[in-house]
């Protein structure tokens, strides 16, 4: 393993990014399949792409304003049916801040 | 009544538009067959029989009352479960969007209602679009109708076997790397994959914003022409569609290719494992030839660096689109002590292995050091990519490779390991890293009885030309008078 692409630390730590909880047993299967793709994918080492610009949006667009005219949007109550929980007429969320 | 099953859309409109049926027998017809074989091939996972005899009577109505019905009028279709349907539940096939019911419909589903077509329900498809065989569902596994052992392809998998199984004429699916092109080669029917920003991605639950796109299915050329006519167009609900006039896709159908350059990239064709595979696109190109088309020898000398570019730049798209899917608003919540926990119980218990793998590999790519060296060197490699399209395209008018190494593979076959699963995807992947319009169709049965994709990639916005040269392929070596041996 002296050479792992990423190793189970890692794994451990992108998981937290990105809100995930892995089991031992996952967070190994995890790496081990993560370091064969990211080892297939040292191919593309071979290319010395840095003068290259890179490429964001395949086709070349633009961001025009539209007129800001004022319409309606969806119902908020079945917005808020769509909610496991909510309160008030907003999204209910567990305690975020303690209060005294 | 069994009839309609194998009718193209054009005659299930033509008689529904003359009266000599009525829409509601043909969606009966489509809700009693749809309910009779989804138990053997799992390609639909809600039924919509309320919704679907509804707009089956609202068409009928309006014939009565000699208003002008639409070009889908009473044409049958099923829906790719990641496109929101108001009031119908929208899955994505993930846990965490289980019982998820949209407020609002997709740019598409209006275009559709406009349309006067009929919405069966939605169909099966790998979690979030991420899977090339279905089998990522958390609903269970698609069956390939020309094999029930196979895989129907992915991720619009539940599509393109409702299509090829006589459950529906029409299908829409969505294509990120090639999720409506592979599981129509494997399926034995057409998809086009639009140019990027042809048709308006508005109530698609996003997968990877700079590659997704919404395309038809269908089992001949010319009924995926018209439904790409339907749902093709501007809308500014999505920030990239494409301000710019559509094509005439169905007349396009019988313009021939008399002139055509087709690019025929040989080293590709050459470096062919499967015989078949190649023997099916070499019959189409002399198809081709013969018809009046020249092939012309071009390379994509970057191609092959795809899957690597592919699978960081989706999955770094991805892990920050399903940030989104946090308890919060919607979906599935696993209460946690705080915040936080919630959070990280929501996502591990509502995202199948598939996503949640390829959200940390996106959240790897992404994150600080490994930027540089990961995602934006992918998206300098992609490119190259567009760059080798752009001199392809100099010299011809459309390039031809097949639509996947091999047919349709067995399900299971390559489940345990993930990487030998994402090369599945090499000839799909390069055309959607560009933005290109492309069109996978039939061009054979390999030794086995399984369909042959043949793919043609043109410039943006040149669908047309797909048109053109597909309905060639599809009158020279297509399957359209063949069934699938499961359903046939």
């Amino acid at each position: 393993m002296a050479d792992a692409k990423i190793t189970l630390e890692q794994v451990l730590h992108v998981a937290k990014l990105a809100r995930l909880t892995l089991s031992e047993e996952e967070g190994r299967q995890m790496q081990k399949q993560l370091d064969a793709i990211l080892g297939y994918m040292e191919e593309l080492d071979e290319l010395d792409v840095s003068g290259v610009a890179p490429t964001f949006h395949s086709i070349p667009m633009d961001a025009p304003l539209r007129p800001d005219v004022p319409e309606r949007c969806s119902d908020r109550s079945e917005i808020l049916a769509q909610a496991p929980e909510s309160e008030a007429g907003g999204f209910a969320v567990p305690l975020v801040l303690e209060v005294d | 009544m069994g009839d309609f099953a194998w009718q193209s859309a054009f005659e299930i409109r033509e008689q529904v538009a003359a009266g000599a049926v009525s829409a509601i027998d043909v969606t009966r017809a489509y809700l009693e067959r749809a309910e009779a074989l989804n138990p053997k091939l799992a390609c639909f996972l809600t039924i919509d029989h309320e919704g679907a005899l509804a707009a089956a009577a609202q068409v009928d109505h309006a014939r009565r009352a000699g208003e002008e019905l639409g070009p889908l009028a009473g044409v049958p279709i099923a829906l790719k479960d990641n496109l929101c349907t108001r009031g119908v539940r929208t899955t994505c096939a993930s846990a965490i969007l289980g019982e998820y019911i949209p407020p609002y419909d997709a740019h598409v589903v209006e275009a559709l209602r406009a349309s006067g077509a009929v919405i069966l329900g939605k169909t099966n498809l790998d979690e979030f679009a991420m899977g090339s065989s279905n089998e990522n569902s958390a609903f269970g596994n698609v069956h390939n109708p020309w094999a029930l052992d196979r895989a129907p392809g992915g991720s619009s998998g539940g599509s393109a076997c409702a299509t090829a199984a006589g459950l529906a004429p029409l299908a829409l699916g969505s294509d990120t790397g090639g999720s409506v092109r592979q599981p129509a080669a494997f399926c034995g029917i057409t998809a086009i994959k639009p140019t990027y920003g042809r048709v308006s991605r508005y109530g698609l639950v996003a997968f990877a914003s700079s590659l997704d796109q919404i395309g038809p299915m269908a089992r001949s050329v010319r009924e995926a022409s018209q439904l790409l006519e339907v749902v093709a167009g501007h809308d500014r609900r999505d920030a990239t569609s494409a301000d710019r006039k559509t094509g005439e896709y169905l007349a396009a159908c019988d313009r021939g290719v008399k002139g055509l350059r087709v690019g025929v990239v040989r080293d590709l064709l050459d470096g062919l494992q499967d015989a078949d595979v190649r023997a099916g696109v070499e019959d189409a190109l002399k198809a081709l030839e013969k018809e009046g088309a020249t092939l012309v020898d071009v390379s994509l000398p970057h191609a092959k660096h795809a899957v690597s570019v592919y699978y960081l730049i989706a999955t770094a798209e991805a892990s920050s689109n399903l940030a989104r899917f946090d308890g919060v608003r919607y979906g599935l919540r696993v209460p946690g002590e705080d915040l936080t926990e919630t959070y990280t119980k929501t996502r591990a218990e509502g995202f199948g292995p598939e996503v949640r793998r390829r959200i940390m590999l996106g959240t790897y790519a992404l994150s600080a050091g490994y930027y540089d060296a990961f995602y934006l060197k992918a998206q300098r490699v992609r490119t190259l990519i567009r760059r080798d399209y752009d001199a392809a395209f100099e010299t011809c008018d459309v390039v031809c490779t097949p639509t996947t190494p091999t047919p349709a593979f067995a399900l299971g076959e390559k489940t345990s390991d993930p990487l030998e699963m994402y090369l599945a995807d090499v000839f799909t992947l390069p055309p959607s890293l560009a933005g290109l319009a492309a069109i996978s169709t039939p061009c054979g049965l390999s030794a086995d009885g399984l369909p042959i994709g043949l793919q043609l990639v043109a410039p943006p916005f040149e669908e047309e030309v797909l048109c053109s040269a597909g309905q060639v392929v599809e009158d020279r070596c297509g399957l359209i008078d063949t069934r699938p041996a499961a359903v046939a």
